[in-house]
């Protein structure tokens, strides 16, 4: 206990000192985010000190081995960072498929040569990752991918099409799950592979949402070479790790209906735009479903929490990450929905400044797809009633 | 922050209270009582046997001949209680009464009634309310002061185990108007002392609750707990600490209705399948384990704040019983509706659940004022 006090006052201290100001703030939206890779442009000379300074100390992904750039910390220690992160406002300084996605995935199933090749530069924000899962015919039923890898030797050439590749336009590196074997039963004969993004034959077409934004591309595979040393883990072995890393991307779009620190909660921002009247929202049936969304967002929060416990204290239901997604996503959708409400036609103004370009419309609109991406709703109750409850 | 897991103590506790209960206190017991009319309501041998489980003295201070486990250890109990529709005095004396004794009254209140608690001697009932919706801060009963003591006037409504209880702990006004929450006092109150009438209840769930009419009844001052006038705090608190452990009697009541009811889907056939194999089943099963997991999280933070003293343990009282009431009433609801004609019989037990739900779910405040006082605790 003692040494974590100490471990506490060290970060406190250090923090305070190569935290700039202007990182102390509430993230507002994805652009302030720090996403690096090769041809990022930083907001400002303080984001790229900020993300310099952590990720010399490998506090961009606290958790891995230092041998691999991480910052080697205890999961004590790790919550230790984040409470005194939290406790300054500090914004991540770096935001990363590769630290969140394909490095956990690298790191439990990869060779000790991708370890080498890969992690570091993910830690230090260099190469920017995307994902490429989903097919124009395998969205729900992924297991059915059709993008095949065709075996020549020391390495295999793809053709295929992805679909909902987040950032793809503007990743350097792909992580992706093609058919290594068309023979065999459909979840049997896949492999994740690796490929830089300037590889001849990888192209991309960004997707226009009813958000107005493009965060997914289209992405097409065209002989693409990629060397077997970049399979991560066995060949067709590689439906596993897309299911452990499902379940990752399911605890991270479950936690994102989370009010982060510093930042107001619904029923503040409530309060802002309706008023009060005797102590109580102004408005009364808006009153009501807030204090339900509200209800259901803190024991939402407090089971987060408790799954966490649980599982460092080895207890606890190995599917819940089903729940969170399922639970956290419709919340979230919720939440989005009172936003828009509470701020009547304010909240759907599109373009200029006053509305930071229609930020609430158009965070509302982005929140629809949350119970999509990752899994559906449906699909995550699905996982519930057979893997949990036993019925089918 | 402490974790959201139990401690070996209590997951121990809540072990014993499972086996035990479960044996010595199963649903058809209280079928039974029901059926035979029980004068009672509950198993004074089965009480007794709670008494020696150490179920009783729960929150009792160990000087006091209890066991001192608190309110997380208790909702283990009570979890359990829940499980089995176990018909016992735990709300109203080791729950209720304890809480009140232990919160407003004094010392020596304390040391000559506590202890005949954790011994199972004497039984306790918190006469709270005066109208049928939860509120108590509308207090109409008087207490008068008059020439070295006081007079008690007035009537007090759904006090569970009010017929069979030895001394009652009774909210009433010794100033200011009927809604204010100044003036209020807690008082103890002997059944059986001239003036007080008592009227039996009979509810839709076969468990016990009482009417009872104070008629010029005499009290002294050593029987109030507290100052007059002063008890407003205390009461709350009291009401919280019930309130956390009716949450958890409504999270075990859930969590065994919802287990029988998947058991249910996975047994019984129709068009040659079992009902387990319907989607429109699995994703209604499924949203309500995910509600489920939300109350088993709101309910041990409610008792794990209250056992810290935590500021804010008011707020999180609230979420659980809010969120604790939603849910038992979803899952008393679809479990009769998944049982099919079988959840309308008697002869099921499904029905008893949502029977004895409704009436957690009434007593001391529902998710409507579970809800309405959230909000106000966090400013809205």
């Amino acid at each position: 206990m003692a040494d974590l006090d100490v471990f506490r006052q060290q970060t406190r201290a250090w923090l305070e000192e190569n935290c700039p100001q202007s990182m102390r703030t509430p993230q507002r939206s994805d652009n302030d985010a720090c996403w690096g890779g090769r041809n990022f442009t930083f907001a400002s000379e303080d984001q790229k000190l900020w993300l310099e300074r952590m990720a010399a100390r490998g506090w961009t992904a606290p958790d891995w081995p230092t041998e691999y750039g991480g910052g080697g910390l205890s999961q004590q220690e790790h919550k230790v960072l984040r409470e005194e992160m939290a406790r300054i406002n500090a914004r991540p300084p770096l935001s990363s498929f590769g630290v969140w996605m394909i490095g956990p995935a690298i790191l439990k199933f990869g060779s000790e040569e991708l370890k080498r090749q890969h992690l570091p530069p993910i830690v230090r924000g260099e190469i920017r990752w995307c994902q490429g899962y989903s097919e124009p015919g395998a969205g729900s039923d992924l297991a059915g991918l059709q993008t095949r890898a065709e075996d020549h030797g020391d390495h295999f050439i793809v053709n295929g099409q992805k679909i909902w590749t987040s950032y793809a336009d503007k990743a350097d590196w792909m992580f992706c799950l093609v058919r290594t074997n068309p023979d065999a039963k459909k979840q049997l004969g896949i492999s994740l592979v690796l490929f830089d993004m300037t590889t001849p034959g990888v192209s991309t077409r960004p997707i226009k949402l009813i958000s107005g934004s493009s965060p997914f591309c289209e992405t097409f595979l065209d002989n693409v070479r990629v060397e077997k040393s970049q399979v991560v883990g066995e060949i067709n072995a590689g439906w596993t790790i897309a299911k452990y890393l499902l379940t990752h991307e399911r605890e991270m779009i479950g936690g994102m209906g989370r009010t982060a620190a510093g930042q107001k909660t619904l029923p503040q921002i409530a309060v802002d735009a309706v008023g009060l009247e005797d102590g109580k929202l102004a408005d009364g049936m808006l009153r009501g479903e807030l204090a339900t969304w509200d209800l259901d967002a803190a024991a939402f929060a407090l089971t987060a929490e408790r799954v966490l416990d649980e599982a460092k204290a080895g207890q606890g239901v190995g599917a819940a990450s089903a729940m969170l997604k399922y639970y956290g996503t419709e919340l979230n959708k919720r939440r989005q929905e009172l936003m828009v409400a509470l701020h009547g036609s304010d909240g759907l103004v599109w373009e200029g400044e006053a509305s930071r370009e229609g930020a609430i419309a158009r965070t509302w609109l982005r929140s629809k797809g949350n119970s999509i991406e990752g899994g559906t709703t449906e699909v995550q109750l699905n996982v519930i009633a057979r893997n949990i409850l036993g019925l089918q | 922050m402490a974790a959201l897991v139990l401690n070996e103590e209590q997951q121990m506790l809540k072990d014993a209270a499972k086996r035990f209960l479960s044996e010595s206190a199963p649903v058809s017991q209280l079928r039974a009582l029901r059926d035979s009319r029980d004068e009672t309501g509950f198993s004074r041998e089965l009480w007794q046997s709670m008494v020696e489980m150490g179920f009783v003295g729960t929150l009792i201070p160990e000087a006091l001949g209890g066991a001192q486990f608190g309110y997380v250890g208790m909702g283990q109990v009570s979890e359990q209680a829940g499980r089995n529709l176990s018909a016992s005095p735990l709300i109203s004396t080791a729950i209720g009464g304890v809480a009140a004794l232990l919160l407003a009254g004094s010392s020596e209140q304390q040391q000559a009634l506590l202890p005949q608690v954790a011994e199972g001697s004497l039984l306790l009932a918190l006469a709270v309310d005066e109208a049928p919706r939860h509120a108590p801060n509308r207090v109409a009963t008087r207490l008068q002061e008059t020439d070295g003591g006081y007079l008690l006037n007035g009537r007090k409504t759904f006090v569970v185990d009010g017929h069979v209880a030895d001394k009652l702990i009774v909210s009433a006004r010794s100033a200011g108007a009927e809604a204010d929450q100044a003036g209020i006092s807690l008082l103890l109150v002997d059944r059986n002392a001239p003036g007080v009438s008592v009227e039996r209840t009979i509810m839709a769930d076969s468990r016990n609750a009482a009417i009872v009419s104070f008629d010029n009844v005499t009290v002294s001052s050593g029987d109030l707990l507290g100052e007059a006038g002063n008890a407003w705090a205390a009461l709350e608190l009291t009401l919280d600490v019930v309130n956390a452990q009716l949450a958890g009697e409504l999270l075990g009541l859930s969590l065994e209705v919802f287990e029988r009811t998947v058991a249910y889907l996975q047994e019984r056939k129709q068009f040659g399948v079992t009902l387990s194999t319907f989607q429109a089943l699995q994703h209604r099963c499924a949203h309500l384990f995910s509600e489920l997991e939300l109350v088993k999280s709101a309910v041990l933070k409610a008792q794990m704040a209250l056992d810290a003293g935590d500021a804010e343990a008011a707020q999180w009282v609230s979420l659980a019983k809010a969120k604790a009431c939603e849910v038992a009433e979803l899952a008393t609801n679809e479990a009769v509706q998944m049982h099919g004609g079988m959840g309308m019989t008697d002869e099921f037990d499904i029905g008893l659940f949502m029977k004895r739900a409704r009436s957690v779910q009434t007593l001391f405040g529902d998710y409507r004022y579970h809800a309405n006082r959230f909000a106000a605790l966090r400013g809205y």
